[in-house]
């Protein structure tokens, strides 16, 4: 669908696992499994699950919160997983940046909105002077759809979308390359969600951002991605683009999971039925799983007996498509 | 039709007070709302516009600094808003009206066996012997889904996943037979995939044990997937209701208007999605006019000035805003929401989910 090749990988994924001690030496809690794929510069990539699919666990591995116990994770050229150099280390912090799901629980409720947004700044002395410090919060605060004159209030003074542009105006004053938004909009009201989603698209415009935009949501992540991950029980079971997973989902659980989106007509939830996944339908001979790519940019998490039966799927639903 | 039902539960211009400080906070501002036996009843709205508040005083569990000031609620001929003390609630609260809240973590006890908290509701209420409550509850485990109930009876909340709790907590709500359930977000802790399931599950439930359901959300998804009829809160009052259709394509309300295009679900790609600028009101404030009007871009004069009555659209349906009066300039719903089916059938297929079989 789309020509990958041509473009420029930002972040690479490389079979990485993640596993965490669970007090019992032999046994280790396996959170991500064999995840890999690229990010391209300036897309917004996706990765949708349930809770505990291990989501948010590979997000905060790019941000060096978890060590990856296999595997490596490379942006822009440069391995940053792992042990790195404390040169390096700052470099990954500058330029990826996360985005929090609950602005309430994120911002420091005793700290004004100034030391707040330019708590990053400090730590990395990126200002010549006061003056300096105070333009640049000011210029992020404005960007964001905030006034200057906010900066001297606290968190608390906040709505739950303003302190959410507070929070993208933290990450934002560091101007970084990626952003890492985890849930940025699951906490806020119905009414709000449009509007931070709407900041984001022109950031990323402005800025050149590129996004991993981390989601249990499909049905607003079709809004916003370019690409969509879509992660189960640790395991990253398809990625395509996002018009090409709704309309072509390969793999049962990404079909589950699209059915149970609720859409806003009555008409359509009458006539929709939820699909359970199963994963007894899929090869569980025990035969090793690796990402075949089906369709270009189409990929699936598969054995070679499910291969077979993606590609024919894959093949029907073209056909009647085309009858259509 | 339904003006030739009786309803079961019949609340009249309620207003609900409560004491902040040396403030009061006006969260529920006169509203009323007739019941049907046996439909499903959708509250929508956002955080703080009082639609968790309006149904606890169905059920006498408004926090201790909130009262009901004016109006009543009537359900079998008695006024809910006379009772008082705990005693007087005993026969109506979790015996005729039960609640099903959000986090079913903390509506259960973490030290308690899920069996004992199910026995006790049913003990309570039913006044039957342990061995007789104890087969009730395994019967109503098994009903909610519960695979392998006797056996799980006597596990710990702790020992069951977040869905499974909520059958739980559901399975309690249900175990004294209620007249009316209240769902309040029931879902929303949850996953989709769980979120569809629970719903399917008191759908099902519903048709078996014939209860009225009053379901309150933010999801306009959900709304649409479970409501019989919806009524849209803003500021303490209801502003819209009417059948579930009415309101998804005929809304009437410029506040309905603006809740239904800013859905990320209708957003094109590249394109902005329409959303509400500003804030809810204050309720601490006297609220004069439409309390919409401060961020309603279709806002007329009169609608900072005077508070709009409700005018009928259809039998069915009534919204309270002055675009329907005969004097108002005529005014479309916005584009992202016409034709509304028409775009989602596009989007998702006949069958509503999105791929093609």
């Amino acid at each position: 669908m789309s020509n990958n090749e041509d473009r420029e990988v930002i972040l690479s994924i490389k079979h990485v696992d993640i596993s965490f001690d669970t007090g019992n030496k032999k046994k280790k809690f396996v959170a991500v499994k064999d995840a890999n794929f690229d990010i391209y510069k300036g897309e917004t990539f996706a990765l949708v699950g349930e809770s505990g699919s291990g989501k948010t666990t590979l997000g905060r591995a790019i941000l060096r919160i978890n060590p990856c116990s296999a595997g490596e994770i490379i942006f822009e050229g440069k391995r940053i997983s792992g042990k790195i150099s404390r040169e390096e280390d700052r470099n990954v912090v500058r330029n990826i940046q996360m985005i929090f799901q609950d602005p309430a629980a994120s911002l420091n409720e005793r700290a004004t909105i100034e030391y707040c947004v330019s708590e990053g700044l400090l730590n990395f002395h990126l200002y010549k002077d006061e003056a300096d410090r105070i333009a640049k919060v000011d210029k992020a605060l404005t960007d964001v759809g905030l006034l200057p004159e906010h900066k001297s209030r606290y968190p608390h003074e906040f709505s739950g979308g303003q302190r959410q542009r507070v929070g993208i105006a933290r990450a934002m004053i560091m101007d970084p390359k990626f952003i890492v938004a985890d849930e940025p909009i699951s906490a806020l009201d119905v009414s709000i969600r449009a509007q931070v989603l709407n900041l984001m698209n022109k950031l990323k415009a402005e800025k050149h951002l590129t996004y991993l935009f981390i989601a249990h949501d499909l049905s607003v992540v079709r809004f916003i991605a370019d690409r969509i991950a879509v992660i189960h029980l640790g395991e990253i079971v398809e990625i395509a683009d996002s018009e090409t997973l709704f309309k072509y989902p390969l793999h049962p659980y990404t079909v589950s999971l699209l059915s149970a989106v609720p859409m806003p007509d009555p008409i359509v939830e009458r006539t929709r039925r939820h699909k359970v996944y199963d994963p007894s339908v899929l090869d569980n001979s025990g035969a090793p799983r690796q990402m075949y790519e089906i369709r270009p940019g189409h990929f699936v998490y598969a054995t070679e007996k499910e291969r077979a039966q993606y590609e024919e799927k894959a093949l029907a639903a073209e056909q009647a498509q085309g009858e259509a | 039709m339904a003006e030739e039902r009786t309803p079961i539960l019949s609340a009249k211009d309620v207003e609900v007070k409560f004491r902040v400080r040396d403030r009061y906070l006006t969260a529920i501002r006169g509203v009323s709302l007739d019941l049907y036996e046996g439909e499903t009843f959708a509250i929508v709205g956002e955080s703080a516009s009082g639609k968790s508040v309006f149904t606890k005083t169905f059920t006498g569990m408004l926090e201790s600094n909130g009262e009901i000031t004016n109006g009543s609620v009537m359900f079998h001929g008695q006024d809910l808003t006379k009772l008082k003390t705990d005693k007087d609630w005993e026969g109506i609260r979790g015996a005729k009206i039960s609640t099903v809240f959000q986090d079913p973590m903390t509506s259960l006890n973490p030290i308690r066996t899920i069996g004992s908290q199910i026995t006790e509701v049913i003990e309570k209420h039913q006044k039957v012997s342990k061995a007789e409550a104890k087969e009730q509850a395994i019967n109503i485990m098994e009903r909610v889904g519960i695979v392998n109930a006797a056996n799980r009876f006597d596990e710990y909340p702790f020992q069951y996943s977040g869905g499974m709790r909520q059958r739980i907590v559901i399975a309690i709500a249900l175990s004294c037979h209620p007249e009316i359930l209240i769902c309040d977000e029931p879902t929303t802790a949850l996953d989709v995939t769980i979120q569809a399931q629970i719903i399917g599950l008191i759908r099902d439930l519903q048709k078996e044990l014939k209860f009225t359901t009053i379901y309150i959300t933010h999801d306009l998804g959900v709304v649409a997937n479970v409501a019989d009829r919806v009524g849209v809160m803003y500021g303490g009052q209801i502003v819209e209701y009417g059948t579930v259709e009415e309101i998804f394509f005929e809304p009437q309300h410029p506040y309905t208007w603006a809740l239904l295009s800013s859905l990320p679900q209708l957003g094109v790609k590249g394109q902005e999605l329409s959303f509400i600028t500003g804030t809810p009101p204050s309720l601490f404030n006297q609220i004069k006019g439409d309390a919409f009007a401060p961020r309603n871009p279709h806002a007329l004069k009169i609608d900072f000035e005077q508070e709009p009555p409700f005018f009928k659209v259809s039998d069915t349906h009534y919204a309270k805003t002055w675009l329907l009066d005969p004097r108002a300039p005529k005014l479309e719903k916005p584009e992202v929401i016409q034709d509304l089916h028409k775009k989602i059938e596009k989007m998702t297929g006949k069958g509503g989910a999105f791929h093609v079989e």
